[in-house]
Order: C-alpha cells, then sequence, then structure tokens
C-alpha cells in the first residue's frame, strides 16, 4: 500500500536560518503519527509546507498521490488534509457553533446541514454545551478542542494537530487521547500531531519522528525512539533534567 | 430576531409606508435622506461589516455609477432601468481593479483602505479634468416637471422618490440578511475574523473579498444612479469627494458596523442630527462657519465613547430585539 501522506526532502530557510533542514518522512493511512522534538526544531514550520502556509525551497509533498506542496492552504484543505494551530486562531465574534460550521461548510451545500454536522461533532468533543457562546469567551482548553472541532468539520482524510494537549490538565489530556483515538478508529483518520505531552504520544502514536535543529534525528515506534541515545540526549534528556 | 423585534421591525415598515401620507414635504426629504443613507449604509457594510475590508473610497462607486446612468440618458437616450446595469458594471471593473492590485499584492488593513482613498481620489481628479461629462463645471440632467413624471425615467415628484429609496432600503436589508445567513457570509466572517483560519478551513480568502467588493460597490453605483436621477446635477467635487465617503460610513459605524440594522439606526440618527443642529444652531444665533461640523463632531464622539460597538446592539438589548448569537 501507498502511503497517504509523504514528505520527501523537504528544506526551508529563513533568511540565513535553516528552519527545516531536508525532513522526510511518511504516513500510511490509519496511521496515528507524532512528530516531537526541543522548542525551535522546526516542527510547526514543517506542518505549515504540508498545509501550504509556505512552498517549501526544496523537496515535495505529496498526499494520496497527488503533489500539494506550494498549494494554497484552502486547496489543501479541500484535498482532505486539516490542521489546527499551535496558536489557537478562533474567530472570537462568532459563536462555537458557527466556528465548527465554517469548517463544516466546506463539504455541504447548505448552511443548515453544516450546522448539523458542526453539532455532531461539538457533542463528541464535548463542546455542545457552550455552542451559542462566543468563541473569544472559550478557556484555553475549550479552545484547542475547538481547533479540532473545527478540522474535524472538514471532514478531512488527514488531520495535522499542532500541540492539541499543551495547556491541559492531565484527566483533559486523557479525554482528548480518548476522542483522537475514536475518531482515528472509528472513521479511519489518519493524524500527524506535534506533541510536547509524552504521555498522549505514547497513548496514541505508532510511529515517532524526531526533530532537531530542523534535522530528522530519529524515527520508529515510540518505545524504541524514547530508548534512543540521540533522542534522550537532545529531547527527553534535557527535559528530564530541567525538572 | 424574537417576538418584539418582528413586531418593531413591522411597525417601523408601516409607518415608513404610511409616511408620506402624514409628513410635510421638508420631513419626507429627511426621511429619504435617511433611507438613502441606510441603504449606502448597507453595501459599504458588507464589505466592512462582514468581510473585514475597511474601505475609505465608497464615493468611487457612487460616483462613478451616478456618472454612468446621467451620462447614459443624457448623451445616449438609455434609461436608467437599463442604466443602472451598466452602472453596476462599471463600479464593478473598477473594484475589480483596486481588488486585483490589493489581494495580488497582499496590501492589508489599513493599506488597503488608503489604496481606496487613492481610487476614489484618482476617479474625483479625472472627472474634473473630463469635458465630456462636463469636467469640474458639472454634468446635469433636465429638471422635468412633477406633471411630466415618467417612472421609466426615474423622472417623478418626491412620492416616488421616496418610495424608490423606501424599496431600495428594505432591498439591502433583505440581501445583507439572505447574505449573512448564506455560506458566502459565513465565508466573510470567517475571513474578517482570520483570514488563516479561515483558509485552512478551505475558504478561498481572495475569492470571497472579491466577491464582498463586487457586492457592495454595485450596490453602491445603484445608489449613485438614484441620487444622479434625484438631485439633477452632479460635480465631481461633491460626488467623489472624501467627505461623501466618510458621509457613506458614519451612519453604520454609529449604528454598529457588522449588524443587519446597524446602518439603518444610524442612518435615522445621524441625518435628522445633522438637520436638527442646523437649525438650532441657527435659532441660537450662531451662524460661524464649522460650528454645525464642530457639534456634530463632538455628539458622534459621545456616541461612539458610549456605545462602542454601535447602537443597534445596545438597543436590541434593552429592548430585546434580537436573540441570542444574532
Amino acid at each position: 500500500m501507498s502511503a497517504l501522506l509523504t514528505a520527501t526532502g523537504l528544506v526551508k530557510r529563513f533568511r540565513g536560518l535553516t528552519a527545516v533542514d531536508n525532513v522526510s518522512f511518511s504516513v500510511e493511512e490509519g496511521e496515528v503519527f507524532a512528530i516531537i522534538g526541543p522548542n525551535g526544531a522546526g516542527k510547526t514550520t514543517l506542518f505549515n509546507l504540508v498545509a501550504g502556509v509556505f512552498a517549501p525551497d526544496e523537496g515535495e509533498v505529496t498526499f494520496a498521490g497527488a503533489r500539494i506542496d506550494g498549494q494554497a492552504p484552502e486547496d489543501i484543505c479541500k484535498a482532505g488534509v486539516a490542521r489546527t494551530f499551535q496558536i489557537v486562531k478562533p474567530f472570537p465574534d462568532l459563536s462555537v457553533l458557527d466556528n465548527v460550521a465554517i469548517g463544516a461548510m466546506l463539504r455541504t451545500t447548505h448552511m443548515a446541514d453544516a450546522r448539523a454536522h458542526a453539532d455532531d461533532i461539538l457533542r463528541k468533543l464535548d463542546l455542545h454545551d457552550r455552542r451559542s457562546q462566543k468563541a473569544g469567551s472559550l478557556t484555553l482548553p475549550d479552545r484547542k478542542r475547538l481547533e479540532v472541532a473545527r478540522a474535524l468539520a472538514t471532514r478531512p482524510r488527514l488531520i495535522l494537530l499542532d500541540e492539541v494537549m499543551a495547556g491541559l490538565r492531565p484527566t483533559e489530556t486523557d479525554r482528548m487521547v480518548a476522542v483522537l483515538r475514536d475518531i482515528n478508529r472509528t472513521d479511519r483518520l489518519t493524524i500527524v500531531m506535534i506533541e510536547h505531552v509524552m504521555r498522549a504520544v505514547m497513548a496514541l502514536a505508532t510511529r515517532v519522528h524526531v526533530l532537531h535543529h530542523g534535522a530528522s534525528i530519529a524515527e520508529g515506534a515510540p518505545d524504541a525512539v524514547t530508548r534512543d541515545e540521540n533522542v534522550v540526549r537532545s529531547y527527553l534528556g534535557s527535559k528530564a533534567g530541567a525538572h | 430576531m424574537t417576538t418584539r423585534g418582528w413586531v418593531a421591525l413591522s411597525l417601523a415598515a408601516a409607518a415608513l409606508v404610511a409616511a408620506p401620507f402624514v409628513v410635510d414635504r421638508y420631513l419626507l426629504s429627511i426621511l429619504l435622506l435617511c433611507l438613502i443613507g441606510a441603504y449606502l449604509g448597507q453595501a459599504w457594510n458588507i464589505l466592512m461589516g462582514f468581510c473585514g475590508l475597511l474601505s475609505l473610497g465608497h464615493a468611487l462607486y457612487l460616483g462613478l455609477g451616478a456618472y454612468t446612468g446621467a451620462i447614459l440618458f443624457v448623451k445616449f437616450g438609455v434609461g436608467p432601468w437599463l442604466g443602472v446595469f451598466a452602472a453596476m458594471a462599471v463600479a464593478v471593473a473598477a473594484a475589480s481593479a483596486l481588488g486585483w492590485l490589493g489581494f495580488r499584492f497582499r496590501i492589508e488593513g489599513v493599506y488597503f483602505s488608503l489604496l481606496t482613498i487613492a481610487f476614489a481620489e484618482v476617479a474625483r481628479i479625472g472627472f474634473d479634468n473630463w469635458s465630456f461629462a462636463g469636467g469640474a463645471a458639472g454634468f446635469f440632467l433636465p429638471v422635468a416637471s412633477e406633471a411630466q413624471a415618467q417612472w421609466f425615467n426615474l423622472r417623478g415628484g418626491p412620492y416616488f422618490f421616496y418610495y424608490l429609496a423606501l424599496a431600495l432600503a428594505a432591498g439591502a436589508l433583505a440581501l445583507s440578511a439572505f447574505l449573512r445567513a448564506s455560506k458566502l457570509g459565513h465565508a466573510w466572517l470567517a475571513v474578517r475574523e482570520d483570514p488563516a483560519a479561515a483558509r485552512a478551513l478551505g475558504v478561498n480568502a481572495t475569492r470571497v473579498r472579491f466577491f464582498a467588493l463586487f457586492i457592495s460597490s454595485a450596490m453602491t453605483a445603484v445608489g449613485g444612479v438614484y441620487l444622479a436621477f434625484w438631485s439633477n446635477n452632479l460635480f465631481p467635487a461633491q460626488i467623489f469627494d472624501m467627505s461623501r465617503s466618510i458621509d457613506l460610513i458614519l451612519a453604520p459605524i454609529v449604528g454598529g458596523v457588522g449588524t443587519l440594522f446597524g446602518p439603518i439606526v444610524g442612518a435615522f440618527l445621524l441625518v435628522p442630527l445633522g438637520e436638527a443642529l442646523i437649525d438650532i444652531l441657527r435659532a441660537l444665533g450662531l451662524n460661524a462657519p464649522g460650528a454645525k461640523a464642530l457639534v456634530y463632531g463632538a455628539l458622534l464622539m459621545i456616541i461612539i465613547a458610549a456605545t462602542p460597538n454601535g447602537l443597534w446592539p445596545w438597543i436590541a438589548r434593552k429592548l430585546k430585539l434580537e436573540g441570542r448569537g444574532a
């Protein structure tokens, strides 16, 4: 079976800085693929290359067999790749329901259908009782959930999750893990996640890819990667030392 | 909208329909200006209130519409009911050029607003020097007596123009409400709130911005045709002037940007206020030039400071006219 998402030799430079340095990976349909690494490792830039915010300077991205690098974000979303933003971007002055309905209307003809679909998703993400609240008045954990809800509403084949666990309490993290596992299994949704919360990574990921200074330093099953000497030294170890 | 809201809207509509039978001509002309102000405010509000693009040069479309309708009628014998389509086309063409420049080169925020001013100013200077259209001396339509009223050439008395203004204002409200509830309307709101997030959800920001620009400019051009046939004279220094653009946007700002009823509430407050100030200041013997502008400006500041989101949201809340999320 060919991979759903493939990145080959991606390079992105900002002036002198090489934020993403020759990164390649491929994600199979139905996988939960985690990208980890210290702050500034280039994880979000990598997402932005896949999601169409920037075109890569070198390399290519293919999704479901078609080149998508350099395409506009809206076209990549239409192709079936949804994303969340690490720094959440709700539509603050609109209701929670409208926020999600705007995602849902990509695949519906009528707003009423989009609202109905949005309603289902809000239920799944425990946001239904806040549906008529303005998104700007939500707490941070709820905003994180809203990011996921909005992206899911576009009915993607693959979702890019940028640190959706950050700022959540452990119980909330477990809840989010359960939700993601459910949509991965029942809806066969492929997930690519940037995540610092290792507890969530270990619980969800089928494979882990480690970035450091923009370059790939390891890839493999979660257990193997977390024991990898390079990874411990550059990321996990330094983090453990900080405690 | 709540039941109270519908009742209030029906009462207001009935009052406006009945007004010509009750009020004198002077009051009727003020109501007419209110309605046109509400109409033009709706047009601008679609662009700014819904889509988040601040145009400070809507006089451009007003003037282009007015001149297109007037020139076609006087020089080519094309009636306004047909000419209005040409007027919309010309305005949309100008809006396309502006949008292409703005969106192609990512001229965002206040820089986009400056671009809109530049376009209006270029048009003003151009029409000032275009002798075919009368240049700075102005362009005039033949004045018809009320007895010669020909509705098909937009020649008629005050009642005719009043009901036409009412139809325009009502039509603009209905169109705004329809668009606001549509997919396009939601795409506009998304782009207004956060363009990057909107695009990530599959909204083609450039395309929906163009649609907003087209609809807003075409509506404004229709208003321009109306003004040309109502006032019978056009001067580039008036119709294309910056102050015209500002005048046009004050009503929706005071009434509530992005709301459906804000432009109406704003116009029905500001137009009579301006008229009343003239009378009051005259009665007080204050005929100093600029006195009206000074008082008007001070009152505007008070209103905006008291209700920073506009009057309509405040009124709607106080009188329970709108349901949640409206």
